[in-house]
């Protein structure tokens, strides 16, 4: 046996300012950093939403100040159509990458899965140091484009060519824009593949004695399979940028076809492919949709069996979904272009497997609510915004039926309703498993604890708040009301408008709730009650077996060794309601993997 | 080309777990109350399996590239057919010569290290050379790569010339940009191996990447030579 510390020396403590906050090698610290950037993004998307609500409930206001964001976007403080599509698409791309994407999978995987594994840290440190600050370059490059050039791209987070591709002949923001976007996008790309290198290393090799795969949580699983995904779906959207890039400065042909004129002038491209394009994206984007709500599907889980006591119905059969899920959702992609032009039997292709998927999704849910019926479950805000995740991931992902039929959707498709269907089941659905994460762990990671009343007013007003703003959304969806428009003159649409006024006051009081999230987080990150002891929520996992906040190396000077599966709760004649992981004592449900 | 003998470079054992500490092993259970040292406590240092992930995405990138050029050129009226540079011919040769020397290094190397039984002195006394020799053999695969563009260039096609250029430099440029990868992977081999502390799992690591370049490059030898 060799010594130890050899092992523990892979990185050490870091002693100057530098190493130990700005570039620091610790998978706690990277957590916190991808923690804080998801945050700033959050609040930059939510005010972008609002700006946006405010013009569509009451267009003929000026926002004060709205000039100062834009040089020509917004003169008198009266946004421009163009303007209006350009914070619709930084909205977009903003919270699909920078906060779902990177809050529940990069923050909180990086800080909790090498401890749930039990590891000292990343097997590849310096990659995992990377991956933040290249994605926090990603953000920066993003961000930039509102103050360079005619502004941020106008074309949506999907960018669909020729669109994108056709340089300013296309509008505002859409030469030097685009080709931010899709850097800043392309950047991003290399940080989750870095990071999803580490998250499958550390899952495979790490794991301390004794954590067989089947005995880790099922936050630790939603990871593993999150960054399988992230590794496949992010290593195809990057070459698809450099090839959008590449249509943009190098004058290539990849997306745009011949002959095509806008305003009166013929393009020089020749032959390019508008459908490659959304092949490609797509090809990401759907295993995106799951990249972003699988991580919620392991943190609901988690947070709910601490707070029921007693472990989910079948801890197999939901990982087996969430595998599930995650291989169908290469399959589905198709289902966002039904009227792209396809093959209608390609229509039929795509739609069978969408259908499909819907199998593992109602199996997880069938799950919870089999193993929430009959329990005391614990309120607090962290159990309450689990069980505000299933009610949106059921509310949104019901709507999913009717899109996924070819014929239905062909009605539906680019209306409200999918605005609304998507809004529900990936963006809400996933803040929520972010909400419910934090107040979940902030005693682990900052060693205070939340404030728990106005944790629960924040819950019920961003509850009642997002039913408000996105179910209205499918009922103008059934009313033909199209997306992307920022002013509704048409005669079918005109009678439409006191819904959208209802939805912007709604959208401002859920921004408002926001707001005591942020003072919460704020105040409580230094104010906030120290918990009682390490445990405080009595859980079984490796991360409530450690000091608050963990050490260095995670464990101290005694790495921990697993003896139970990691829900064991309840367990007759055990000497308490709980095993720990770690505890050695010879209790075994009669459930418990042999 | 370093012929200096020198101690034999210490071997870390790779994460070999001890008193608790590190690989969980992939079957490694610990029913409580029983005997901890009967379990299976190997499980594979993290380069080996990190090497086979980050080769998967690298896979996913070119296929991705790939099934591009196949949409691109099914729909495309305005394809141009073109025969390839043949100084290509002779950088693949390059590139497979830089792995057999490249093997020939990792032999000796773990003959030198002890990992393998039998080897020739001549080895034991320069394990780098062959390293050296591999990374000469990288450099001149660019340099040909490069000069197979210089050349395409001077005959007037360039990158938006028509889109079957635009792919020949996508993917040349993508495989030699992974390259670079490959050739940093083997100087920070060759650098550790100078202060003695080379991994075994590192060595082998660089090594895979390495062989993976020249299979990649050979796919895609084979599908420019078909589709361009």
């Amino acid at each position: 046996m060799h010594d130890m510390s050899a092992h523990a020396a892979q990185h050490g403590a870091p002693t100057s300012f530098i190493r130990k906050h700005v570039f620091s090698l610790d998978h706690k610290v990277i957590g916190k950093q991808y923690y804080a950037l998801a945050l700033l993004a959050a609040l930059i998307g939510m005010v972008l939403s609002w700006i946006m609500r405010i013009h569509l409930g009451f267009g003929s206001y000026a926002i004060p100040g709205l000039h100062l964001l834009s040089k020509n976007g917004a003169p008198g403080d009266v946004m421009t159509p163009e303007y209006y599509l350009q914070l619709m698409t930084m909205h977009g791309t903003i919270m699909v990458f920078f906060v779902l994407t990177t809050a529940p999978f990069a923050a909180f995987g990086n800080f909790f899965l090498p401890i749930q594994t039990g590891a000292e840290d990343m097997p590849f440190p310096h990659f995992n140091m990377m991956s933040f600050w290249v994605t926090f370059v990603g953000f920066w490059v993003l961000v930039a484009s509102f103050f360079v050039g005619d502004g941020p791209t106008l074309g949506g987070w999907t960018q669909y060519a020729p669109l994108s591709a056709i340089g300013s002949a296309g509008g505002p923001g859409e030469g030097l824009g685009v080709v931010l976007w899709a850097t800043s996008i392309a950047i991003f790309c290399i940080g989750q593949l870095l990071g999803s290198l580490n998250f499958i290393t550390t899952t495979l090799d790490m794991r301390c004695r004794g954590m067989s795969l089947m005995r880790l949580p099922l936050t630790a699983w939603a990871w593993f399979i999150t960054s399988l995904m992230g590794l496949t779906a992010f290593a195809v959207l990057m070459p698809a940028c450099i090839l959008l890039i590449l249509d943009h400065v190098a004058g290539t042909s990849f997306f745009v076809a011949s002959n095509l004129v806008i305003n009166d002038q013929m393009l020089p491209h020749s032959g390019g492919s508008t459908l490659l394009w959304q092949h490609l994206f797509w090809f990401f984007g759907h295993p995106e949709v799951y990249i972003a709500i699988v991580p919620g599907l392991g943190i609901v889980s988690h947070v709910l069996i601490t707070n029921m006591r007693r472990p989910m119905l079948s801890h197999r059969v939901l990982i087996y979904s969430m595998g599930a899920l995650a291989t169908l959702s290469y399959m589905v992609y198709g289902h966002h272009m039904f009227v792209s032009g396809m093959n209608p039997v390609s229509s039929l292709a795509f739609s069978f497997p969408t259908l499909v998927i819907t199998i593992p999704s109602t199996i997880v849910v069938l799950i919870w609510l089999g193993s929430l019926y009959g329990s005391k479950l614990r309120i607090n805000a962290a159990s309450l915004f689990a069980l505000g995740f299933i009610s949106m991931f059921i509310s949104g992902g019901v709507s999913g039926f009717f899109l996924a039929q070819p014929s239905i959707d062909i009605m539906l498709h680019a209306t409200y309703f999918v605005v609304g269907h998507f809004h529900l089941v990936m963006g809400v659905a996933a803040m929520f498993g972010i909400f419910a994460g934090t107040y979940f762990w902030f005693p682990k990671m900052v060693g205070r604890m939340m404030n728990e009343t106005l944790g629960k007013v924040h819950f019920w007003m961003s509850f009642v708040g997002a039913y408000c703003i996105f179910m209205p959304f499918h009922y103008l969806g059934i009313a033909g009301n199209v997306r992307r428009y920022q002013a509704f003159t048409d005669d079918y649409l005109i009678h439409l408008i006191p819904v959208h006024k209802f939805i912007t006051v709604a959208a401002l009081f859920t921004g408002f709730a926001q707001l005591i999230f942020l003072y919460n987080l704020i105040h409580s990150r230094f104010k906030g009650v120290i918990p009682p002891n390490d445990n405080p929520w009595e859980g079984t996992s490796l991360e409530w077996s450690t000091a608050t906040p963990p050490p260095h190396n995670n464990f101290g000077d005694k790495m921990p060794v697993v003896y139970h599966d990691p829900y064991q709760y309840s367990v007759e004649g055990a000497s308490a309601d709980y095993i720990m992981q770690t505890s050695p004592e010879n209790v075994h449900s009669p459930d418990e993997e042999k | 080309m370093a012929t200096t003998v020198h101690e034999p470079p210490k071997i870390e054992l790779d994460h070999l777990p001890s008193q608790g500490s590190g690989n969980g092993g992939r079957r490694n259970l610990v029913p409580a109350g029983e005997d901890l040292r009967r379990l299976k406590d190997y499980s594979p240092p993290p380069a080996s399996t990190g090497i086979w992930v980050g080769l998967a995405a690298i896979t996913m990138t070119f296929a991705a590239f790939t099934s591009a050029l196949i949409v691109r050129q099914g729909g495309a009226a305005d394809w141009h057919h073109f025969t390839l540079p043949p100084v290509l011919y002779l950088n693949t040769l390059v590139i497979i010569a830089s792995s057999v020397t490249l093997e020939i290094a990792r032999r000796r190397i773990a003959t030198f290290m002890g990992g393998l039984k039998g080897g020739d002195q001549d080895g034991v006394a320069s394990p780098a050379r062959w390293l050296y020799v591999t990374l000469f053999l990288g450099l001149l695969f660019v340099a040909g790569q490069t000069f197979a563009w210089m050349q395409l260039r001077a005959q007037g096609f360039g990158i938006a010339t028509n889109v079957s250029y635009s792919f020949f430099y996508v993917l040349t440029v993508a495989h030699a940009l992974h390259v670079f990868g490959g050739l940093g992977g083997l100087v920070r081999v060759i650098g550790k191996l100078h202060k003695s502390v080379l991994r075994r799992s590192t060595l082998d690591a660089a090594s895979r990447y390495w062989h993976f370049m020249g299979v990649l490059w050979l796919y895609l030898l084979l599908l420019l030579w078909m589709r361009l």
